[in-house]
């Protein structure tokens, strides 16, 4: 077990050399560099030059490339030119802003995905399973960013107009006098604010999770064993819940490491449509800035949570399936 | 069968099978000359008269679809060749329409003369014909087929179509923010656009953006797949370890740096849609010519000297086209999402040509006084990504059921 974790930590270290290599040949060949944030009528071309030097720009650029490399191994990321401050600084807030998104996002979509799958899977062919398929088809062809604003118009700019109990915030993290709630207020402000953001993010992945788990239950559901356990004379909740559905979980573990990519993909629409102070608007307001040192910092960093999440769903999957550890 | 003798009465007989009918004997009824008359009058009815009521009615509704339309815009295609420089979108719009009627017309003439004589195949079967009979089954796949073909028709038809020109900006007083009606169907937006309009001419950028960017990755991920696959070794682990690289990047953000950083051109969008949606192909692809490559018709083609770029495109592609296809049925309903969502951040298709997400991002300011504006762009690509999916569940249950879920 322990030998299989390190045999995959060990293949993931060229995948992000390789990533990092990746990425800094597409910032680099693409047109325009740091300094044109500063080009300006009042900044002569000496200071710019200058500028130039003072960064690294004039050197060649496999050297800009190796000392590049070195400098991230360190764990240093470089100086934001449009927050004007290191880089190592900014990230751990906002990773951790986007992370408890994704934490709610993702335990949604798999509760609420593996619920349904599993209804659908008992009841094969029923009503229930039609109306169930055809809402997850639904939800699972809807663009997240348009979901996030019907989200908004209903759940937070209609519901204030037409008066109903629950209003949802429309944007940021924290409400207006965050800072005196007491510990308990605190909690359920940022749980009113991350709903409607972790809804709109997790809707659709919540519906490809039920079709694939109403598959993989099928799957198991008509095996001799499960069979065996009806024979038996135990319960169906039982035969459903501790039976079939630990075989039939087994697929899904490996499609925790699909959805982290789709998942980041959609924070940057999510998280740019609530205001949320993560990762994807980081990215985003880094490079409508020309932010060259965030956006490879921001990109690398979303790249290799992508790797390490696969890590982990790799693992996962050689705990509940014992025949992988064996290989 | 186990029958328990005794007192058990007296077992049923096993019911005699009537001898099944000959291979190709199904003759069908004779098609009288009345019923030619009927189907050149109006397509579809000879087919109704002859009782095969399901292609008679689709024959007979897309021919009524194809006219009204005609009528509808007629003064419109007559303006296609008044006008002084032919618009050549009227004109293609003109010709679709033309051809369509042609076809339809054609097609029921041709099922009369033809399909109705020849007798019913009910054997011999290669695996296309058992699959397009599957599919033939799969209701939910044919809707989506057709809602597809509908699309399709519909972009090249909009010049003849939408009421409005989609980027004339009304009277900014009298006609901004009108909610929907008659004269507006999907109401108008802030610069007083018609927004039914608007999503007509954005289908057309969004429907063809996702069919050339699917068919980029296609192609790249089937070639790069096959190499790898058949060549193995150190080629193999490298193109493999590339795609994993590439597939590490979450989608958008690859799409969006690549995109801020050069100029957002519809032309650019479409080529890094396509280098970034190659991924999948090229490990289904692998993944298939790994167990193709050693089988007996590769092998013997080895043997008989031919090249290796002869056996990839001639002997091995062509097998695995079957999951490939449905990927790339369901890669474009996703390849339009995706470019909705590049097009929202003012990233993708720029203003003021229509795109669906750069409309859904125009009505994002007035989201509370305006909704439809944000609402009806979002609920085409809905429509249109479903249609997307369900042909392609239909055409993966058809093609391969060991890949059904």
């Amino acid at each position: 077990m322990i030998s299989y974790f390190l045999r995959r930590l060990l293949g993931s270290i060229p995948l992000l050399l390789g990533i990092l290599t990746l990425i800094f040949f597409i910032i680099n060949i693409a047109p325009g560099d740091p300094t044109a944030r500063y080009f300006n009528p009042n900044i002569s071309p000496e200071v710019i030059a200058q500028m130039r030097t003072n960064l690294g720009l004039d050197q060649p650029i496999h050297i800009r490339y190796f000392k590049w490399l070195g400098s991230f191994a360190q764990g240093d990321f470089g100086y934001s030119f449009g927050q004007l401050r290191p880089i190592s600084e900014i990230l751990p807030t906002v990773l951790w802003n986007t992370l408890q998104l994704m934490i709610v996002a993702v335990v949604m979509i798999f509760i609420l995905g593996m619920l349904i799958g599993i209804v659908q899977a008992v009841r094969q062919y029923s009503v229930v399973d039609n109306v169930l398929t055809f809402f997850a088809l639904f939800f699972y062809s809807m663009p997240s960013f348009w979901l996030a604003l019907m989200l908004i118009l209903i759940f937070s700019l209609k519901a204030s107009q037409w008066g109903w109990p629950i209003q949802f915030p429309a944007s940021q993290m924290t409400s207006v006098g965050y800072e005196f709630f007491s510990t308990g207020e605190r909690i359920t402000d940022r749980f009113m604010h991350m709903i409607l953001p972790a809804l709109a993010l997790g809707v659709g992945g919540a519906a490809g999770i039920a079709r694939y788990m109403r598959g993989s239950m099928l799957e198991v559901i008509h095996q001799d064993y499960i069979r065996t356990a009806r024979a038996k004379g135990l319960s169906e909740r039982i035969v459903i819940f501790k039976h079939a559905l630990r075989n039939a979980l087994i697929p899904i573990v490996t499609l925790l490491g699909l959805y982290l990519p789709i998942l980041l993909s959609g924070s940057v629409l999510v998280e740019t449509i609530f205001a949320w102070p993560g990762m994807g608007r980081l990215i985003v307001d880094a490079i409508f800035q020309r932010d060259y040192p965030l956006v490879m910092a921001t990109s690398f960093i979303a790249a290799g949570l992508v790797v390490v999440g696969n890590l982990v769903a790799d693992v996962l999957y050689a705990v509940v399936d014992p025949r992988i550890r064996t290989e | 069968m186990v029958h328990s003798s005794g007192d058990v009465e007296f077992a049923v007989p096993e019911p005699v099978s009537a001898p099944l009918p000959a291979a190709g004997v199904v003759t069908r009824a004779p098609v009288t000359p009345a019923q030619y008359i009927l189907s050149a009058l109006l397509p579809g009815s000879a087919q109704i008269a002859r009782g095969e009521w399901v292609g008679g009615m689709l024959l007979a509704f897309s021919w009524a679809i194809m006219l009204s339309v005609t009528f509808l815009a007629r003064g419109r295609i007559a303006g296609v060749f008044t006008a002084g420089r032919m618009p050549i979108d009227g004109l293609v719009a003109v010709v679709t329409l033309v051809l369509s009627l042609v076809t339809i017309w054609g097609w029921a003439m041709y099922d009369l003369k033809v399909r109705a004589r020849r007798p019913r195949r009910r054997f011999g079967d290669s695996q296309w014909t058992i699959a397009a009979r599957q599919f033939r089954r799969n209701k939910l796949a044919i809707a989506g087929l057709v809602v597809m073909i509908v699309l399709y028709l519909m972009t090249l038809l909009t010049p003849l179509l939408a009421p409005y020109d989609p980027t004339a900006q009304g009277d900014i007083v009298l006609t901004r923010y009108l909610s929907p009606s008659f004269q507006h169907l999907m109401g108008t937006d802030k610069f007083g656009r018609d927004i039914f309009s608007r999503v007509l001419y954005g289908a057309r950028i969004s429907l063809s953006i996702g069919f050339i960017a699917v068919g980029l990755g296609v192609v790249l991920g089937a070639l790069i797949g096959s190499v790898a696959g058949y060549f193995g070794k150190w080629t193999d682990t490298v193109l493999m370890r590339f795609t994993d690289m590439m597939l590490s990047f979450p989608r958008v953000i690859l799409l969006i740096v690549i995109i801020a950083l050069f100029e957002p051109t519809i032309w650019l969008v479409v080529t890094v849609l396509g280098l970034t949606g190659w991924m999948s192909v090229a490990r289904i692809v692998r993944g298939e010519v790994l167990t193709l490559r050693e089988r007996e018709f590769v092998q013997a083609a080895k043997v008989l000297g031919m090249s290796d770029a002869r056996i990839i495109w001639r002997h091995i592609i062509p097998n695995t086209l079957a999951p490939v296809i449905v990927y790339a049925t369901l890669g474009i309903g996703n390849t339009i999402l995706v470019e909705a969502s590049l097009s929202f951040l003012g990233l993708g298709v720029q203003p003021p040509t229509p795109s669906w997400g750069n409309m859904i991002n125009d009505g994002r300011d007035s989201l509370i006084t305006a909704w439809w504006i944000s609402t009806f762009p979002g609920l085409a690509i809905v429509l249109t990504v479903v249609a997307f999916n369900l042909l392609g569940d239909g055409l993966r249950d058809a093609l391969d059921p060991r890949l059904r879920t």
